[in-house]
């Protein structure tokens, strides 16, 4: 199909373009000019284009819990977030420790997926913490990164032995930082707000430790370190200092972790609750110095659904964890840009230029001719109510229902394929 | 009257008079007591379920007790035995309740918001009797009835926790009680088990208790729980007892005429001394008794506060 978007703001972080212009698409590829008259004109006026964004961190529960979610209704959420690339924890029953899940996702993903769908590997067997999963037959098989995401690598010598042996790949050590000795059974951020609650707190130090810890052995490896979720001032502080050093250090944030503060989790509400915890206006604060320094390089989602029957549990009882993919553009938009945390360009960046960087995605990330045609297109002035009824994930687990948001995707496109309108919905 | 609440869930958002207003109610019942007919008709014709899922013989008598005095029906449910309940999720239990036509659920649980789960998803009327280490609201009126029985005035009384605050509901409601009548609060216990940030509910943080306790007006034991030990908070009983068991000794650090209360079952011989748990100035079986009486007031004034919710949603 020869597409024509007209008359659009493009927006392109890698090669700090800013300017209004026509993109044109052929044969799923962005091109300089199309070789025939367009099948399709899209009208741009007041609307911008960004390169498609990609969310490095999110769990679609397939295979095994596919009451929480699917790659089919994850997917259909990604792409109503205007996000057209996710990555998928390995976290799954059974783990994707092996080639045949891996190979599993991706038929699945192919079938049903309406965005690209890239697995993570386990790090190691079982994500047991033991012994290393067999990541170059994993690697072989499509995995873009190794993760054992949901618990740390408790074990210092398997860790070093990890970012050690991924370097011949090329690949990222996605690294769940949690001292889980620290954190044992507790729900919420350790604070006031836990103690007036009687809840039990985990500390910042459970993460931070681990951040440190796993910053010495990416300084005594050389490997490829990437922190997943930052949520305290003290992480944020060890990856700037460890950037300063030169290290081989990368990280991501969550929306949820500028957006809100423990003050928020109130009448036990456990749509509030996720690990890392929400923690303090001070935290929140310093994670927006470090996206603006850009000593955070990637905003990720998280996404972590669970049903409802699960999440109206006790709050010690409920699973951790939330929704984001159709929520994560909206936040960056109304609490980093708007209150000119970052500039439009910079926020854009941290979705898609640098995670196709970090996990040398060629021809993502970038509106350049000869690249793949993912492309956002978003509404700035576009105002929105996240209505739970609207919600196209499988579980609603949202503490943002309610929200009201000037600024969302207005188009996902998909390899050159319209997958999503706010007008028309999912296009099948 | 100034209760006009569906719920009891803690004492951290109710107003002064609000608890005013339960202490008040709960003196001419207690005058019930020594008639011999011990009976009001209050709750007639009303349900009340005491859905225990955390095992406690004395609460959940002193409860049935309260509302048998107040004429209600009773029905008590323990989750871990009963098959009623067995393997169901706590709101679906509750709304097997709520569709048996319960009008007060009286609950207890090892977790913090559990009472708040049910009120936010049932019309009945809830009362914590403990969640977690969250709050025990009941506990804490009963204690703030005995000191005002005893000392006439709360405030400028000076009050002394000792032991393990960190994991105490009953501490929690004492401190939200207190302050807002204008006692002053110190807590004593080890670091380990003293929450960091407790002082900033506006009470005084001590390690040593011979400091502590001098010139209090009241001593308020906690339950020391032998688990504790093994999570590591102190290094053995022996220890505990020696930096913090209140004894005699003690005890003449205090005023004269200091009060010697503790929520129970004691520890004999670990917090208290014998011969403390013993003596003149212990009130421990007095607060059994005011227990049931500020239990009565509570389950009245929410029985009045559904009946006049009721009528105006009738009208
Ligand atoms: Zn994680």
């Amino acid at each position: 199909m020869l597409i024509q978007i007209k008359n659009i703001r493009i927006v392109d972080p890698t090669c700090k373009i800013d300017k209004v212009g026509d993109i044109f698409i052929e044969n799923g590829k962005i091109v300089d000019k199309l070789s025939d008259k367009p099948e399709k004109i899209i009208d741009g006026k007041n609307k911008v284009a960004v390169p498609g964004l990609i969310d490095v961190h999110s769990h679609l529960r397939e295979p095994g819990q596919e009451e929480k979610e699917t790659i089919k209704t994850g997917t259909m959420a990604a792409a109503k977030g205007g996000i057209t690339t996710v990555f998928c924890m390995p976290n799954t029953k059974p783990v994707t420790d092996n080639a045949p899940s891996v190979e599993y996702i991706l038929m699945k993903a192919q079938k049903e997926g309406k965005v690209n769908v890239f697995p993570i590997g386990c790090i190691t067997k079982g994500s047991q913490g033991e012994e290393l999963a067999e990541i170059g037959i994993l690697k072989k098989a499509g995995i873009v990164a190794v993760s054992d995401d949901g618990v740390p690598v408790a074990n210092s010598q398997v860790m070093r032995r990890a970012l050690d042996y991924t370097k011949m790949f090329d690949l990222a050590v996605i690294s769940h930082c949690e001292d889980k000795q620290l954190s044992k059974n507790g729900v919420m951020n350790a604070g006031k707000n836990s103690m007036i609650f009687g809840l039990r707190g985990i500390p910042n130090q459970s993460e931070e430790i681990m951040v440190s810890r796993d910053i010495m052995l990416c300084e005594l490896t050389g490997g490829k370190l990437h922190i997943a979720h930052v949520s305290t001032a003290g992480s944020v502080e060890l990856v700037r200092q460890a950037k300063k050093k030169g290290l081989n250090v990368t990280c991501e944030t969550c929306p949820h972790y500028f957006s809100l503060t423990d003050d928020y989790v109130q009448n036990y509400d456990t749509n509030f609750k996720m690990n890392p915890p929400l923690r303090t206006h001070k935290d929140v604060e310093a994670i927006k110095e470090g996206l603006k320094d850009g000593t955070i390089d990637c905003i990720a989602t998280d996404h972590a659904p669970h049903t409802q029957e699960e999440k109206s549990k006790e709050f010690d009882n409920a699973p951790f964890g939330i929704i984001g993919f159709e929520t994560a553009l909206c936040l960056v938009l109304s609490e980093l840009v708007d209150k000119k945390v970052l500039t439009f360009e910079q926020a854009i960046a941290k979705m898609t230029t640098n995670p196709a960087k970090i996990f040398s995605l060629d021809g993502r990330g970038t509106l350049k001719p000869g690249s793949i045609a993912d492309i956002t297109i978003i509404d700035l002035d576009q105002k929105y109510e996240f209505k739970k009824e609207d919600i196209l994930s499988k579980s609603k687990n949202s503490p943002f229902i309610g929200r009201k948001f000037k600024g969302c995707a207005v188009m996902t496109i998909v390899g050159g394929k319209i997958v999503w309108t706010l007008k028309d919905g999912i296009i099948n | 009257m100034s209760f006009n609440r569906k719920d009891l869930l803690g004492l951290e958002h109710l107003d002064k008079k609000e608890i005013q207003t339960i202490i008040d109610a709960a003196k001419p019942f207690k005058n019930m007591f020594t008639r011999s007919i011990k009976k009001a008709p209050a709750l007639i014709g009303k349900t009340v379920v005491t859905l225990f899922c955390e095992p406690s013989t004395r609460t959940r008598t002193s409860f049935e007790i309260a509302a048998k005095r107040l004429s209600a029906d009773v029905v008590s449910i323990a989750p871990k035995t009963s098959s009623f309940v067995k393997g169901e999720s706590l709101v679906d239990t509750a709304k097997t309740l709520e569709a048996m036509k319960a009008d007060i659920i009286i609950i207890r649980h090892t977790c913090a918001g559990a009472p708040e789960l049910l009120a936010k998803n049932l019309n009945a009327s809830i009362v914590n009797a403990g969640d977690g280490f969250h709050e025990h609201p009941t506990q804490g009126l009963l204690d703030l009835y005995t000191m005002y029985d005893k000392k006439k005035k709360i405030e400028g009384l000076k009050v002394l926790l000792v032991g393990d605050i960190l994991h105490s509901r009953v501490a929690r409601s004492n401190i939200w009680a207190l302050t807002k009548f204008g006692a002053k609060v110190r807590v004593v216990g080890p670091p380990t088990l003293i929450p960091k940030r407790i002082s900033e509910l506006g009470v005084e943080v001590y390690y040593d208790l011979d400091e502590a306790i001098k010139d209090v007006d009241v001593v308020n034991i906690l339950r020391i729980q032998m688990e504790r030990q093994q999570g590591g908070f102190f290094p053995s009983i022996h220890e505990y007892n020696e930096l913090y068991q209140v004894t005699e000794k003690r005890l003449a650090k205090a005023k004269p005429d200091v009060l010697i209360m503790h929520p129970g079952p004691m520890n004999r011989g670990i917090e208290i001394d014998s011969e403390v748990a013993d003596s003149p100035a212990s009130v421990i079986n007095e607060q059994v008794t005011n227990g049931i009486a500020v239990r009565m007031a509570v389950l009245h004034l929410l029985a009045l506060a559904r009946n006049k919710q009721g009528r105006k949603h009738t009208c």
